[in-house]
């Protein structure tokens, strides 16, 4: 019993955790419709970037943030291409994209292999191998670390996109561009802007996922089904509804890969995903 | 009529070079020797140490006139530690690059993928360092160069301390891969033999990173002693998650089969983290073959410039007696023939500076000495601490033995 | 038969008998191993575009099929040590019941949730088979060839020209289908769902169809990798890069004709085995994502559609 117990509180940090890596795709996904399968590979250009900083004597989560006004750029020259390339030309846009984004992540891929090799890369800091003693319980430092990262992550990002007026106007793009358009805003520079925002947090976030554990080139693999399991579980660009489904997907890993065994870890995501699909495509919170 | 001339002149000085280049060789073309090398992922750290061991022999064997008057040419190629890689990469060195002998990879992993290419071809296969990777395939011409041979060659020093602190029950942690996996049945095996109970059996696929939940479940099952089978990776992702959640005040012997401990670079990061495992070795400081001192000193030398182990204790001897085996069956038969070649292997005690080998019918050593040794008094950030005999206590076997095992765990990290 | 179909058997004849010639002639073993995946790509890139570039459907989990294909395969030799013909026939019935299943998620799923769906396939199929022992697991399985059969001298020749075989069947099916009512009503339903509907074309039956059959080939073609490669493991058999070759190949070839597919695949799995022996491996998957790029941004024709054009402009001129 206190193993399940210990499960769940591990699945609740873990979870938190999954929610920072996937708020960057509840924007581009979620709410601007881009297919950005590339996602995860990002997260690892950012967890790889943070390695490098690290070298310097850089805290990991200082590196992070110094990253954001980067990725913010890259992510905006990203859209731009993206919008000239694909949504300017119409029909079959998303597929396309899809198939563009595909061959993006083969080329991060293999970037930082040939660059810095299939070796897994660690970073160091104070809170990285250390635990807080509750009772019996002992919880790493650098899952709370990221576990109280991911929470003003997703709280800064819902407050952004409800209380300031291109946050609003984030939204308004999402739901009716036309509209937008009437009013005299340019919907089209306001997506470029968000998706710089996404690709900001999604620096920072990949800052995370190496304080979490070791990184290797491929790693995104893995996170291409949590993070897409997380957005489409929580309905399309809904922040909240992210960190419930980032937890909800942290519990049930933890519970299983505590009662199953580690093996059957990786099928978890994906088998939430496929359910959901099939069952309920809009999302546990969509529209 | 100048160009003409020109080109002439370029035309001749070109057969000049090449036919100067051909006399300079002589007629005779090169051995080639071939393998894959892991040389980046899990087993990086372990493979480019060999791999200067085995450039080693290949300087000294062409310094000596070579192997049948020929120079050895030495052809490698990295398979990044993936059993995936490795067939094409074979085929290649065979079909492409027309190798005279070949190499194993370093480890289990890469190997087991060859095993049946190199059977169906009747082809010789130096192993290095793999596990039982041909107790199924069975080919009569493998001969491994590392310390073992069955599981208990292997595990018997780990249970031997179990018994001694008085284990009753075990844990047993494998990866999910060909070497894991044969140890983890032999252990199994040796576990019910020596009457323990097992209270944790789990397999983790070889692409784990966090192994926090494992070490929490293996803590709430409360074993005696937990035997992990593990690679590079792994091993040091496991201690370091042992280290941050503990494994509770009922294990009493930790470690058995993790690869990766024995690496110089990550026995200086773990450094203290590591007090208390017991743990597989192939050699230790301390113990004497003729020889063996003095290639550490060389060894040393180039590693250094090559920014690989500095230490070398564990792979490098055993790589450089790949290449000194190969010398004396080549010039003991005068021939490159494969069959002719394992024969002589089978036959012959071999002379290496790791010591006489004498191989059994499925190329594995006859006289296996495994070590399981203990991790004592081990500082952060030390590199030299491990040049130095103590510092990893010799328990099994008997002859090379140089301490008692400290049990609980707990209390030998202190 | 028509004048065409006439020439499209003919042709299929000379390359089957190519293969097999080249078999008995050429001495280098290195050749068909790497000939060998290159037209693996073709039927992989074929049977893709019969969902893919036909109905529209985009399959991100043709890695699924593929490795399903596999351990099928190795399944068949452990259990009843099946000859290789009856292990590429199990393998592509399995397929197709799979490609029958997934058929069924269209009904509720479209466009890129759809995609997502496949890949998600393919991870939980994977990780079954990590966890079924019996085909070795994570660990993998070695599996020894059985002596060749006559008139093959070796193994990897036999391999060979077996894929060429499957290779001719897939584009042949691929051929019919095109040129078909089932084509044309593959067609509307990629132009306009709602539309083919109401019109009476029969959507979903068409939709199972061609999901059927696609996965049926794909699957077919992963079959021989036990045999091909002596070694079979979960992570390289269900590997995302066949998903994202088998729909670049198509993309880069031209999605519109039978004959884009192969084209693609000829020449990306060529360039793939060249780079692989005199670079590195790494650099072969590197390819198929700057082709992929290149192509779906500046000619999402694919090069069927680079030569319609220029034979247009000449034309016209």
């Amino acid at each position: 019993m206190d193993l399940l117990l210990d499960a769940v509180i591990f699945g609740l940090l873990l979870g938190c955790f999954y929610a920072a890596v996937s708020v960057g795709l509840t924007v581009a996904f979620g709410l601007l419709d881009v297919p950005h399968i590339a996602h995860p590979a990002f997260l690892v250009l950012g967890a790889y970037c943070t390695w490098l900083l690290n070298g310097y004597g850089l805290d990991p989560i200082v590196a992070g943030i110094v990253l954001m006004p980067a990725f913010m750029a890259l992510g905006m020259a990203v859209y731009r291409f993206y919008y000239e390339t694909f949504e300017r030309r119409g029909s079959d846009a998303g597929l396309r994209g899809l198939a563009f984004f595909f061959g993006v992540v083969f080329i991060i891929e293999v970037g930082l292999i040939l660059l810095f090799g299939v070796d897994q890369r660690l970073v160091e800091a104070a809170y990285i191998g250390k635990s807080l003693d509750i009772g019996d319980t002992r919880l790493p430092l650098r899952m709370l670390v990221a576990f109280a990262m991911a929470l003003i992550l997703t709280a800064g990002l819902a407050l952004y996109l409800s209380k300031t007026f291109t946050g609003r106007a984030i939204k308004a793009v999402a739901q009716d561009e036309t509209a937008l358009r009437l009013m005299g805003a340019n919907p089209v520079r306001i997506k470029q802007w968000a998706f710089g925002i996404a690709t900001a947090v999604t620096g920072l976030a990949g800052a995370l996922l190496i304080i979490i554990g070791p990184v290797e080139p491929t790693i995104d693999r893995v996170y291409i089904g949590r993070t897409f399991c997380v957005v489409v579980l929580a309905g399309l660009g809904s922040m909240s509804g992210t960190l419930l489904a980032g937890i909800i997907l942290g519990i049930s890993e933890s519970i299983v890969l505590t009662m199953l065994g580690a093996s059957w870890a990786p099928a978890v995501s994906f088998g939430l995903l496929l359910v959901m699909l099939g069952i309920r495509p809009q999302g546990l919170f969509g529209r | 009529m100048k160009l003409p001339r020109i080109v002439a002149a370029l035309v001749c000085s070109v057969l000049m070079t090449a036919s100067g280049a051909l006399f300079a060789q002589g007629s005779k073309p090169p051995v080639k020797i071939g393998m894959s090398m892991p040389q980046t992922g899990t087993l990086g750290g372990g493979g480019q140490a060999a791999l200067v061991a085995l450039r080693m022999w290949v300087d000294d064997v062409n310094g000596k006139g070579g192997l049948l008057g020929r120079k050895v040419e030495f052809i490698v190629y990295d398979d990044q530690s993936n059993p995936a890689l490795t067939p094409g990469i074979y085929t290649k060195l065979l079909d492409v690059d027309k190798v005279d002998l070949l190499i194993a990879p370093y480890a289990t992993v890469p190997t087991a993928p060859i095993m049946p290419l190199v059977k169906q071809r009747g082809l010789l296969l130096m192993g290095n360092f793999s596990f039982q990777v041909n107790h199924t395939v069975k080919h009569d011409m493998w001969f491994n160069n590392a310390p073992w041979n069955d599981a208990s060659s292997w595990s018997d020093g780990f249970f031997k301390a179990g018994k001694q602190v008085g284990a009753k029950t075990i844990a047993i942690l494998a990866a999910d891969q060909e070497f894991a996996q044969n140890l983890a049945n032999g252990a199994r095996e040796l576990a019910g033999k020596a009457g323990l109970k097992t209270v944790y059996n789990q397999n983790y696929p070889p692409a784990t990173v966090d192994f926090s939940a494992i070490i929490r479940a293996i803590r709430a099952a409360k074993p005696d002693m937990v035997f992990v089978c593990s690679y590079p990776n792994d091993s040091v992702a496991i201690v370091r998650a042992v280290n941050e959640i503990g494994v509770g005040s009922s294990v009493k012997l930790f470690g058995g089969g993790m690869v990766g401990l024995q690496f110089t670079p990550n026995m200086v990061s773990l450094g203290s983290m590591l007090n208390g495992i017991v743990n597989y070795n192939s050699y230790v400081p301390g113990m004497k073959y003729p020889g063996i001192d003095e290639f550490f000193e060389r060894y040393r030398k180039r590693a250094g410039e090559a920014k690989v182990d500095p230490l070398g204790l564990y792979l490098p001897p055993f790589n450089y007696a790949i290449g000194q085996m190969i010398e004396q069956a080549v010039n003991g038969t005068r021939s490159l023939d494969h069959k002719t070649l394992a024969a002589y292997l089978r036959k012959n005690e071999m002379k290496t500076i790791v010591g006489s080998i004498r191989y059994g019918p499925d190329g594995e050593w006859v006289n296996p000495r495994v070590v399981q040794a203990q991790f004592r008094g081990i500082a952060d950030k030390n590199m030299d601490q491990f040049r130095q005999p103590g510092k990893q206590v010799v328990l099994y076997p008997e002859q090379y033995k140089t301490g008692e095992v400290i049990a609980p765990f707990e209390k030998a990290r202190k | 038969m028509t004048a065409r179909g006439y020439r499209f058997w003919i042709g299929a004849a000379i390359v089957l008998s190519a293969a097999c010639v080249a078999a008995a002639v050429v001495k280098n073993e290195y050749y068909f191993y790497a000939a060998y995946v290159v037209i693996q790509f073709v039927v992989l890139a074929t049977a893709w575009n019969i969902l893919g570039g036909y109905a529209g459907y985009v399959n991100f989990g043709s890695s699924a099929f593929f490795g399903v294909g596999a351990y099928i395969a190795v399944m068949l030799i452990k259990w009843l040590n099946l000859p290789l013909g009856l292990q590429i026939i199990a393998a592509a019935a399995v397929g197709g019941t799979l490609g029958f299943g997934v058929g069924l998620l269209t009904l509720r799923l479209r466009g890129i949730f759809f995609s997502i769906a496949t890949v998600a396939i393919t991870i939980i199929l994977e990780t079954a088979v990590i966890n079924w022992r019996f085909v070795g697991g994570a660990t993998g399985i070695q599996i020894l060839r059985p002596p060749v059969m006559e008139p093959f001298e070796s193994y990897t020749k036999m391999l060979f020209v077996c894929m060429v075989l499957l290779a001719i069947i897939a584009v042949a099916i691929a051929r019919h289908i095109e040129t078909s009512w089932i084509g044309r009503g593959l067609r509307a339903i990629r132009d306009n769902e709602e539309a083919a509907e109401c019109t009476g074309v029969p959507t979903l039956k068409l939709k199972l169809a061609a999901c059927a059959i696609s996965g049926a080939l794909m699957s077919a073609a992963g079959a021989p990798l036990a045999m091909y490669q002596s070694f079979v493991e979960p992570a390289s058999a269900f590997n995302l890069t066949y998903s994202v070759s088998a729909l670049a190949m198509p993309i880069i070839g031209g999605t519109s004709h039978w004959l884009g597919p192969v084209l693609g695949a000829l020449l990306l799995g060529s360039v793939q085995q060249i780079v692989t022996v005199t670079v590195s491996s790494e650099l072969n998957v590197l390819v198929v994502g700057v082709l992929l790029v290149v192509f779906v941004v500046a000619a999402p024709q694919g090069l069927v559609g680079l030569f319609t054009k220029v034979k247009d402009k000449v034309k016209g001129n």
